[in-house]
């Protein structure tokens, strides 16, 4: 069939053929383009500082010396933090909504939820300053202060503003796209999968786990793989609850930044050479580990789809 | 069927290459219009957002009298303005801090002239309780807050500037501004200017390595950590504390005078400073008795040879407009007006810019 259907290509489906390719390349070619011209622009940085910028943990516009190991700490930990808190979250409420949920209450919650992945980040970032915040200092961290206090994680004064509500902030805003793909992965997994445990005397939890979540594992684990991915580059809403500031302390109620909020907090007003390189070599770091965390997942996503769809005997 | 398709991908090339022409073709005529038409000149600006609002109503006005001149200005950030006026990319900048030596060595267009065009203050905010409206914070003490030395607020330091004010035990949340921005360069150069360790420690510039407290995004970012935060204090722009109706603190200036942050305050300490022949000047902690202690100018920057005509005339007209009657324009935004004296010496700066050699207005 396939054979045949390449003897008889005409003229339209192989314009088709290097149009769709033409396409599929400029994202090829767009992304080493940018990947060059960005290390071309942090070139002077890199010269200077070499191995150092990602080791040093000062950030000193005035005297000329730039590190970004805090920038780097600060978006890995929050991101780490929202992935935590937004991906069991967004996993129960896809089990729900497709599994458990009358087909009104789904619609509507369903619809509710994947709204929360519309709000402008800059609403989030308002929202984390007026309530987010004050709420977190008031009541959340003294709490955590007071029973897990022994834990370095939770020591030092209740600011508001810090690592936090950071993290807090970013699970709100992946949650959406994290439960929004477990739903649709779950609700591609063939009924004939569910009757059949159900038919074995499996209780609901049982069907699901054994009969469902092994069929959309890979689709949940991509789901999760996109969160992260906009955990990475928020700027936003991060910035504005993150304290902003480069330091690397145990405390999650200290302040942090990230390496997007300092690109565009600081980029406009980069009134040097090796300042504006400075800031070009962080967005070359934040591409590459963007990069690096991508493969990763797929890496990860493959070996998990690789193995066996059905689960193990109850 | 066949023949369908193929019409279709023969309108969507058409469209594509279409399209990269228009874009060609829009490059072009933007130099067309400037050169080829004498009448109508449109001037590219870009740089300060602490200058913008005002010199956007500026703008707006001067074109009700010359609607034959358009002028664009764009609040890219100080930093920004300088490097594009420097690479000659746009017609003038606007900076809230003064172009350093060697930026104007690398000039692609030699000499930039540096003319005031307004002023501004930095008013320092806090919140808390029970506090008075106008705290008195006295130089050193304001260094050693931000420096992180001084970190309760019933600090005897504080309370031996505010006798018979009772202040609560609470600790002190320092706020500073986390973008880079010209407010931080005047605040930042006052704390130069009084405290030889923050000079030493810290410095000035548009972004700092900052010892203390937290940072938030732009004006509203620090007044929102500040209004939320118990115990916090913050600089922010004058104009946005006032409109805002945060409790701001009267300073100590150069004679040992209480002074509260206004436009009369920081007009006098325009007035007082010594202002050398290329305008190039810090006036904080400037001399007078009501002279407030933390203020700067915003410059215009533009070239002292100016490479076309046209643009060139139509430029030194219109700032000579907004430094006389766009003043009239200050008050009610906010600003604080050029003192008459500095007013007159800009005027003869204008009028050493030239077109070869030839000046451009009388």
């Amino acid at each position: 069939m396939s054979k045949k259907r390449i003897l008889t290509t005409s003229m339209g489906d192989q314009t088709l053929r290097l149009l769709t390719l033409l396409m599929a390349v400029s994202v090829l070619v767009l992304m080493a383009w940018m990947g060059w011209q960005m290390f071309d622009a942090a070139r002077l940085s890199i010269q200077k500082f070499g191995l150092s910028f990602i080791t040093n943990r000062v950030w000193d516009p005035v005297k000329e010396q730039f590190g970004a190991l805090p920038f780097i700490y600060g978006t890995l930990v929050t991101s780490l933090l929202a992935l935590l808190l937004a991906a069991p979250i967004g996993l129960g409420v896809a089990i729900f909504l497709n599994e458990m949920a009358e087909s009104k209450f789904r619609a509507v919650v369903g619809f509710l939820v994947e709204m929360l992945a519309a709000i402008p980040s800059v609403v989030y970032g308002l929202w984390g300053i007026f309530v987010l915040a004050p709420w977190l200092r008031e009541t959340v961290e003294p709490g955590l202060a007071k029973w897990l206090g022994f834990i370095p994680l939770f020591q030092g004064t209740p600011v508001g503003f810090g690592m936090l509500a950071g993290g807090l902030i970013l699970a709100v805003m992946i949650l959406p796209t994290i439960a929004a793909i477990s739903r649709e992965v779950m609700a591609a997994v063939p009924n004939m999968q569910r009757e059949a445990a159900l038919a074995l005397g499996a209780t609901k939890w049982e069907m699901i786990r054994v009969a469902v979540l092994p069929y959309a594992k890979s689709g949940i684990m991509g789901g999760i793989m996109l969160g992260l991915g906009r955990a990475l580059g928020e700027t936003m809403a991060v910035t504005m609850v993150i304290g902003n500031r480069p330091d690397i302390l145990p405390s999650l109620f200290a302040p942090a930044y990230s390496m997007a909020a300092v690109i565009a907090n600081e980029f406009t007003e980069a009134t040097y050479d090796l300042y504006l390189s400075a800031l070009v070599e962080i967005g070359l770091i934040l591409f590459g580990i963007t990069l690096v965390l991508n493969f990763f997942a797929r890496l990860l996503v493959w070996s998990v789809a690789r193995g066996p769809k059905g689960g193990n005997v109850v | 069927m066949f023949r369908k398709k193929r019409r279709l991908l023969a309108h969507v090339l058409t469209a594509v290459l279409m399209l990269s022409f228009v874009g060609c073709g829009e490059k072009n005529s933007g130099t067309l219009t400037s050169q080829g038409q004498a009448e109508t000149v449109s001037l590219t600006g870009s740089g300060s957002s602490f200058v913008y609002p005002l010199l956007n109503q500026q703008i707006e006005e001067y074109r009700k009298g010359n609607s034959n001149i358009t002028i664009n200005y764009q609040s890219s950030g100080s930093g920004a303005g300088i490097k594009q006026v420097s690479e000659q990319t746009i017609d003038f900048g606007a900076t809230d801090g003064p172009m350093t030596d060697e930026q104007l060595k690398s000039t692609k267009g030699g000499q930039l002239l540096h003319i005031p065009l307004t002023l501004g203050a930095v008013a320092v905010t806090y919140n808390v309780p029970n506090a008075p409206k106008e705290l008195k914070i006295g130089p050193t003490v304001l260094a050693d807050i931000f420096l992180g030395k001084i970190t309760n607020w019933n600090d005897q330091q504080i309370a031996n500037d505010n006798p018979g004010v009772s202040l609560p035990d609470s600790k002190i949340t320092v706020a500073h501004r986390s973008d880079g921005s010209g407010t931080t360069y005047i605040f930042s150069d006052y704390l130069s200017s009084i405290s030889p360790e923050w000079l030493s420690k810290v410095g000035k510039g548009t972004s700092l390595n900052w010892p203390a407290g937290l940072g938030g995004k732009g004006n509203a970012g620090v007044a929102g950590v500040i209004q939320q935060t118990s115990g916090s204090i913050g600089y922010l722009e004058l104009a946005y504390a006032t409109q805002n109706n945060l409790s701001y603190a009267m300073m100590k200036n150069k004679e040992g005078k209480w002074v509260p942050p206004s436009l009369q305050t920081t007009a006098a300490a325009a007035a007082a400073a010594t202002i050398p022949d290329d305008m190039r000047v810090s006036i904080v902690n400037a001399p007078g008795a009501d002279a407030y202690p933390i203020a700067g100018f915003s410059w215009a920057l533009i070239y002292k040879d100016q490479t076309d005509k046209a643009k060139g005339t139509a430029l030194v007209n219109f700032i000579n407009w907004s430094i006389h009657d766009g003043q009239a324009l200050s008050e009610g935004l906010h600003y604080a007006k050029l003192p008459a004296s500095l007013v007159s010496r800009e005027e003869e700066m204008l009028k050493s810019i030239t077109f070869q050699g030839e000046p451009l207005i009388k």
